[in-house]
């Protein structure tokens, strides 16, 4: 008699039984449009260049041990990291209204907010405040914000599937109709997994109403710098809300924009009404913390702080930021004049006015099912790209192949 | 129409727009106990100061040691130009299996079989953190977790945020500084069947008082009648005795005689990995079916939490466990760290003599591992803080590897001042 007789078998996570039913696929054309990380036009994984420079400073530096960071983490890569999402000048960081805990990649970083919101807000220990994540949004959202403890989690309108585009008004109509006090999960740019973002009129829209209706701003920033292949254009949003007076969390990841995927670099970012709050925040993430993992991994913040904190290594930081960006904007550009030439039948628009590193294509899971089975293309059911995936080598094969499906299989 | 964020910025309303904040009713959380020690003796300028709080070996000069066999493994690993792409949420196959062998030994049945999953881990705290969370969801049995009393004072928390419930079991007794088998008996034997129990598998966490084999194999025996889930917890293996084998012993005696257990292990002390967060967490399963079930659903507890685990320090873990040279530097580093600090517990114990105690301190060198309960009260502790500034929690821990040949005089002088 076992103890765990009882215990069943779960189903795997989708995206990564994607990317092992891909490593099995013999067929020599396969390609990978499904888990989300960069790929060089060789389909390679790319190891930023500046992060091979600083990985060599590191292990070269006999001075630098494996000690213990504290539990909220390196306090430079904290500072630097909010720095990078809010601003070098940001009125919260000059007001000094600004904390951050260092977590384990962006998923960590939603999960101490998580934790925290539903022991500190909206009373205590509230498990019933909701919690919106957008319709579609990555799908680990909803399970973050469930093992958190929260009961309610549920969908805001974000994805029109016929026309292709933001529902803005779907998307109003349920801020405005949310209880108030609820919590709203915002993509601060490159949607995951539409690669839809609102414009900057639209996000003054949300931002009125969540104020007026006290709604709570947490922004997933996963792809700061991979959208536009700018910084400080990709932090729009979230600096926006930020100057609209807003106290809120952003959780941010290094994962895509240093290539450190597997060194979980994480950062959430807290702006409050002042530095005493900030200060009760921040104690209480650290008890937080202190059950989950205790303190936090030291060598991916390490380099990413010794990184943003060194002039000539931010700017080369930057340029290989924008290669991978530039790289990505190619391949869109790519697909749809392919596309176009092709005669594929609908409107294949929405792959360049998309942004960042996912395309919804818009193909049905009948279609998925088909490109999947019949031409080794390995892409998500919801019809979700890695442009990634994309290579000069393989964008005929895919095209040809989206335009196979499309017109065979409905 | 886009607006121009500058002038945005210039009418900013910033911290008036909403009226209060949203934390005012959040309390400022208390110091952590064990941390909070580091922090004021960082504040102190006493330049006699000791650090006898966190458990971090330190050399023979007070310094972080980094392993010579880490330095060579980083420098191999460096050379092999590896990508980083997201690990298993498992963590890193050639660690996991190297983690089990080591724990569990090379020609271990469990191994054979396939019956064990191993998954890798925020070192231990992250490993007893999973398993609370798996055994709060699937042992639904029993809500109660039985700690040794006392036991590291982070179990608690962590089992409780999981949701199960916390009780205890006798195990230090403060008359003679050691191990109180018959109490520890006589609790286990009216723990409820089928609740959990904690066992500290070498060098107990604070106390560093550990069972000898014959009454490991009374407990054994004990729990296996009150058919009791055992959770082990092994943060030293290798910094007990010195040896791997010999520290691994009751874990293995336990699996042997047909207990499946739940294991934590750390690399963060005995491989100086703190900061890297390598540790595992591991499930004695009935048979390779029941681990591939178990294995599904540690999945999905890892996933919305980090959902994969960091691989510098498990890279660098691997490649010494993999590599018969590195192993076997390892192995000797271990020992030699293990050395000194039963070095510095005679030391100290001599110097308390020359000082002229007359207490009895024969349970400074009976404990065994990073830590000592000295037997000192609070009193005396804050007393030893206040006038020596020697920094230590207040139920009488002392690190020992906080200790070095320079300051054990002092740390004497100060132990004798408190307690004559």
């Amino acid at each position: 008699m076992s103890l765990f007789g009882e215990v069943p078998q779960a189903t795997p996570v989708a995206v990564f039984k994607l990317s092992n039913d891909f490593k099995d696929d013999p067929n020599p054309m396969k390609v990978n449009l499904g888990v989300g990380a960069y790929r060089t036009d060789e389909g390679q994984p790319w190891v930023l260049p500046v992060v091979k420079k600083v990985e060599k400073l590191i292990v070269a530096d006999n001075r630098l041990n494996h000690e213990y960071l504290p539990i909220l983490g390196l306090p430079e890569f904290r500072s630097s990291a909010s720095k990078i999402a809010l601003g070098e000048d940001s009125p919260a960081i000059q007001e000094n209204r600004v904390g951050a805990v260092q977590c384990l990649g962006g998923t960590g970083a939603l999960k101490m907010g998580a934790e925290f919101l539903r022991r500190w807000y909206n009373g205590n220990d509230n498990m019933k405040t909701p919690v919106y994540v957008s319709a579609p949004t990555w799908e680990n959202h909803n399970s973050v914000f469930a093992n958190a403890g929260f009961k309610d989690v549920r969908p805001y309108k974000y994805w029109d599937a016929e026309k292709r585009g933001l529902d803005l008004a779907g998307f109003l109509g349920d801020l405005e109709t949310a209880p108030k006090h609820s919590i709203f999960v915002l993509h601060a740019c490159a949607h995951n997994p539409t690669g839809t973002d609102p414009t900057h009129v639209e996000w003054m829209q949300v931002a009125e109403v969540m104020e007026r209706r006290k709604l709570f701003v947490f922004f997933d920033s996963a792809y700061q710098g991979f959208a536009s292949g700018c910084l400080d254009k990709d932090a729009w949003a979230v600096r926006y809300f930020v100057t609209q007076g807003f106290e809120m969390f952003c959780a941010q990841s290094f994962s895509k924009n240093f290539g450190l995927y597997n060194e979980r670099v994480g950062n959430l970012t807290i702006v409050a009404r002042d530095a005493d709050n900030v200060r009760r925040v921040l104690s209480q993430m650290e008890k937080i913390v202190r059950v989950t993992w205790s303190n936090p991994p030291s060598q991916g913040a390490r380099l990413v702080a010794i990184t943003l904190n060194t002039a000539e290594l931010f700017a080369e930081w930057k340029d290989n930021v924008k290669t991978m960006a530039d790289r990505v904007l190619l391949m869109r550009a790519s697909l749809q004049a392919k596309l176009q030439a092709l005669g594929t039948p609908g409107t294949w628009d929405h792959i360049t006015q998309q942004i960042g590193m996912f395309s919804f294509t818009g193909l049905n899971p009948k279609q998925v099912e088909y490109m999947i089975k019949e031409r080794s293309i390995y892409l998500m059911a919801s019809g979700r790209i890695n442009m990634c995936g994309l290579t000069t080598k393989n964008i005929d094969y895919v095209a040809k192949s989206i335009h196979e499906t499309v017109v065979n299989v409905q | 129409l886009s607006p121009n964020l500058d002038q945005i910025l210039l009418s900013a309303k910033a911290s008036d727009y909403l009226i209060g904040s949203w934390w005012s009713e959040v309390q400022m959380g208390p110091p952590d106990p064990i941390l909070g020690v580091s922090e004021a003796y960082k504040r102190d300028t006493n330049p006699k100061k000791m650090n006898l709080g966190v458990g971090a070996y330190r050399d023979d000069q007070g310094k972080p040691y980094v392993l010579s066999c880490v330095r060579k493994a980083e420098a191999q690993i460096a050379a092999k130009k590896l990508d980083k792409e997201y690990l298993a949420i498992g963590g890193l196959g050639d660690f996991t299996k190297a983690c089990a062998k080591l724990a569990l030994g090379d020609n271990n049945e469990v191994i054979k079989s396939g019956r064990n999953i191993t998954v890798q881990t925020i070192s231990g705290t992250g490993s007893l953190r999973i398993g609370a969370n798996f055994l709060s969801r699937f042992h639904t049995e029993a809500r109660d977790v039985y700690l040794p009393k006392p036991s590291w004072g982070n179990h608690t928390p962590i089992f409780r945020d999981a949701g199960m419930q916390l009780k205890a079991y006798t195990y230090y007794d403060p008359k003679t500084c050691g191990f109180d088998f018959q109490g520890a008996l006589n609790d286990i034997s009216k723990i409820p069947e089928k609740s959990i129990i904690m066992l500290h598998a070498c060098a107990h966490n604070p106390t560093g008082v550990d069972p000898r084999p014959e009454q490991w194999k009374e407990i054994a025996n004990l729990v296996k009648k009150r058919n009791l889930l055992v959770f082990f917890d092994m943060a030293y293996q290798g910094f007990a005795s010195g040896d791997i084998d010999r520290d691994a012993w009751a874990v293995r005696y336990f699996i042997e005689q047909g207990h499946n257990i739940v294991l934590s292990q750390s690399f963060a002390k005995n491989m100086g990995l703190y900061g890297e967060r390598v540790g595992g967490f591991t499930v004695v399963c009935k048979d390779a079916e029941e681990a591939k079930r178990v294995e599904s659903q540690l999945k999905i507890l890892i996933r919305p939490i980090y959902s994969n685990p960091p691989m510098n320090g498990a890279r660098i873990a691997a490649t010494i466990l993999n590599t018969p040279d590195l192993y076997k530097e390892w192995l000797g580093e271990v020992h030699g760290m293990a050395n000194r600090i039963i070095t510095m517990r005679e030391l100290l114990v001599a110097n308390l003599k020359k000082e002229g105690s007359t207490q009895n301190w024969q349970h400074v060198i009976d404990q065994i591992g990073m830590f000592c309960f000295t037997g000192l009260k609070p009193e005396q502790v804050a007393r030893l803080t206040k006038e020596f500034s020697v920094y230590m929690t207040k139920d009488g821990r002392i690190s020992m590897a906080g200790v070095t040949s320079g300051n054990v005089g002092y740390l004497a002088q100060g132990i004798h001042a408190v307690t004559k």
